[in-house]
């Protein structure tokens, strides 16, 4: 019984009830949302520090026993990608007071929004792989609606891409997990753990690959990401920002919990994969990104490039078996996630205020944003973070990556992370030398307006993310350890199925047992398994 | 829509699938049936009324903004699951009460029934929310 567990995802839900329930009063709706966001982030720091005191926390919902019931779990690494959850809900429920227009509001942003950590939370936070797809699915019928809302003509040609694209996914994704329930008779993530041990490998990889093509669209990366750069730049900067610290991060998140927990049959194989596509990922996101003169259009690049470096700790780790470079891998990958999630919503937050100041995203319309050093240092730290210049949280997050890379022999990978890293700094400059160091633009066409204030609560959750960029990176030591910690309890899934299936081996033998009688005669087992009401637990 | 024939049905096929729906909405615990369905029934019942005679017509019967329907049900099936929490035990587990009815029997009542309510009217609310808007265009 453990219900800290279950308030991630709770939370988010009830405020996004009640915020429906005040569907007409804008004002009302605000607070809740930011008093929502706060317990949930409040909540987070709880779950973390349990789990790290306590170690892996697990319930099963409604108390159906493990395997046929959905089971929630916590490990470090889902503690910590949901109290990045919470702190980039928080961030853009304080942005969005000041930045969302009433429209916006009245047709239901801030209930939206919430669903939208919950579908996250939940996609964190679920043992079960029929549960992710559910989840994956709240989060992405949020984000179609947040995504259009307002119905501007840019948004509804970038949602038409980003829903076809997500939608493909998701079937993929239902394929994959028919056929591996159709081969294991499970779908619960530590049973399936154990059963796919006895799986013909030639299934497991072809599942597997299944897998990447869904995760793969979801994360953005090479070649299936062209949907992200297309829509979002379209909405609202809050939403955006969102976006891009979270959405396609649950879908790495996704990605590394598959390719560590199920499918290491044979990584020599699809590790190898993973690291390419890191690869490609890393050189194309960077091209892109230096080919357009967007703000918003050039961050959306970055976020696909440094995909990149995340899935390239992933693949490294399952290149390198179960050695302690493996989960020095997994662990750079993991402090890549954080460091990378805390980064980029900052930036996109950043282009907003520009663009209060400018009216505008194009960077030939902005200039003259030095005058303002306080923006300007909040601009320069994410900026310089992401490209990796110490002492920054990227820097850290990037050595460890090029050392796991050399510790295993694999010099290319590393050199096109270490050019990726030059080339991203590139990007930056431009964006720091048209938006903040050219003076601003004399003739503005008398299309944009040009405003001297922005509002200051902007600077709140902005200031507030430089600060924790500078904190990591200050704090590297520890927030490292934390990310190695995470990585063990990955790389040996021996916590993690106790957790979830329970201590003794006799179990482990009834479960077994079970699967093999709903295997040859699924009526009789449907019986057994499924109680009726009468005999409730 | 302006036609007679189409009224009329209206008018008694409204009650009649209302029924069917509640009929659906308890028996989906261990047969066919359930909050979905029942709420489907239940919203093709209202629509049918809205294109029979018109949209003020719908609203008047329904006397409430269907968005608000949407959030009352969500909260239905919030509290069904919270009510577990309450006696110690793991979100959404089923609570069950037994209820002798003088001429049925022995029934249970429980918080999955609750839940099914929460479905059925998160179901209608929706449901109407996009024919309504659709209607009114």
């Amino acid at each position: 019984m453990n219900t800290l567990l279950v308030l991630p995802i709770l939370i988010p839900l009830a405020t996004a009830t009640v915020a429906t329930l005040s569907w007409r009063k804008p004002a009302l709706d605000r607070w809740l949302g930011l008093l929502g966001a706060a317990a949930l982030l409040g909540v987070s720091i709880a779950l973390l520090w349990r789990v790290r005191a306590e170690g892996i926390q697990a319930v099963q919902v409604g108390a159906w026993p493990a395997p046929y019931g959905i089971t929630l779990v916590a490990d470090l690494f889902a503690a910590i990608m949901v109290l990045l959850a919470g702190l980039m809900g928080l961030s853009v429920a304080v942005y969005s007071l000041v930045s969302i227009d009433r429209g916006r509001e009245v047709f239901g942003y801030y209930p939206l929004l919430h669903v939208l950590l919950a579908g996250v939370c939940g996609a964190f936070l679920t043992g079960d792989l029929f549960n992710l797809y559910v989840w994956f699915e709240v989060m992405l019928i949020a984000s179609f609606v947040l995504l259009t809302l307002g119905g501007e003509r840019a948004q509804l040609e970038g949602a038409i891409k980003y829903v076809t694209l997500n939608l493909l996914s998701s079937a993929v994704f239902l394929t994959a997990v028919a056929i591996l329930y159709g081969v294991t008779g499970t779908l619960n993530m530590a049973d399936l753990h154990n059963k796919l041990a006895t799986v013909p490998a030639g299934v497991t990889t072809t599942v597997a690959m299944l897998f990447l093509i869904t995760f793969g669209i979801k994360a953005a990366v090479f070649p299936l990401f062209f949907w992200l750069p297309a829509s979002y730049h379209t909405p609202p900067v809050a939403v955006s920002a969102i976006f891009a610290g979270l959405l396609t991060k649950v879908g790495v998140y996704a990605l590394i919990r598959v390719f560590t927990l199920l499918f290491l049959q044979n990584p020599a194989y699809t590790h190898t994969l993973l690291l390419w596509i890191a690869g490609l990922t890393m050189i194309t996101g960077v091209l892109g990104a230096i080919a357009q003169h967007e703000f918003r259009r050039v961050l959306s690049f970055h976020i696909v490039s440094q995909i990149g470096y995340m899935i390239m700790g992933l693949a490294l780790f399952g290149l390198s078996a179960s050695t302690p470079l493996a989960a020095f891998s997994l662990a750079a990958s993991i402090f890549y996630i954080a460091h990378h999630i805390v980064v980029k919503t900052n930036l996109f937050l950043v282009s907003g205020i520009a663009h209060q100041l400018r009216g505008s995203y194009e960077l030939k319309d902005l200039g003259g944003l030095a005058s303002r050093p306080a923006l300007a240092i909040l601009f320069l730290v994410p900026a310089l973070s992401l490209a990796g210049l110490p002492p920054l949280s990227g820097f850290f997050a990037k050595l460890s990556l090029i050392q796991a890379a050399f510790g295993g022999r694999y010099f290319a990978i590393a050199a096109v992370a270490l050019t990726v890293s030059l080339l991203t700094l590139y990007s930056m400059t431009k964006i720091w030398i048209e938006a903040f160091w050219k003076p601003a633009p004399s003739a503005n066409n008398g299309q944009n307006a040009v405003r001297d204030k922005y509002h200051p609560v902007l600077l709140v959750p902005v200031s507030a993310l430089a600060l924790i960029t500078l904190l990591i990176g200050l704090s590297a030591g520890p927030v490292f350890d934390l990310s190695v910690e995470a990585a063990q309890q990955l790389q040996d899934p021996r916590g993690y199925l106790t957790a979830v299936l329970g201590e003794t081996a006799e179990n482990q033998k009834r479960f077994e047992h079970d699967a093999r009688a709903s295997l040859s005669s699924p009526s009789a087992a449907s019986v057994e398994v499924w109680p009726r009401a009468g005999d409730r637990p | 829509m302006n036609s007679l024939i189409l009224r009329t049905a209206a008018q008694y096929l409204l009650p009649i699938m209302l029924l069917f729906s509640v009929f659906l909405l308890l028996r989906g615990h261990q047969e066919p049936g359930g909050g979905f369905v029942g709420g489907l029934v239940a919203s093709a019942a209202l629509i049918l009324y809205a294109i029979g005679y018109d949209t003020a017509a719908l609203r008047q019967v329904l006397r409430c903004d269907p968005r608000m329907l949407i959030g009352v049900g969500l909260s239905v099936a919030l509290v069904s699951g919270l009510v577990a929490l309450l006696n110690g035990q793991p979100f959404l587990t089923g609570q069950w009460v037994s209820w002798s009815v003088p001429g049925i029997g022995e029934i249970d009542v429980g918080t999955p029934l609750l839940f099914d309510v929460g479905v059925y009217i998160v179901v209608l609310g929706v449901n109407l929310t996009i024919t309504l808007s659709l209607l009114e265009q």
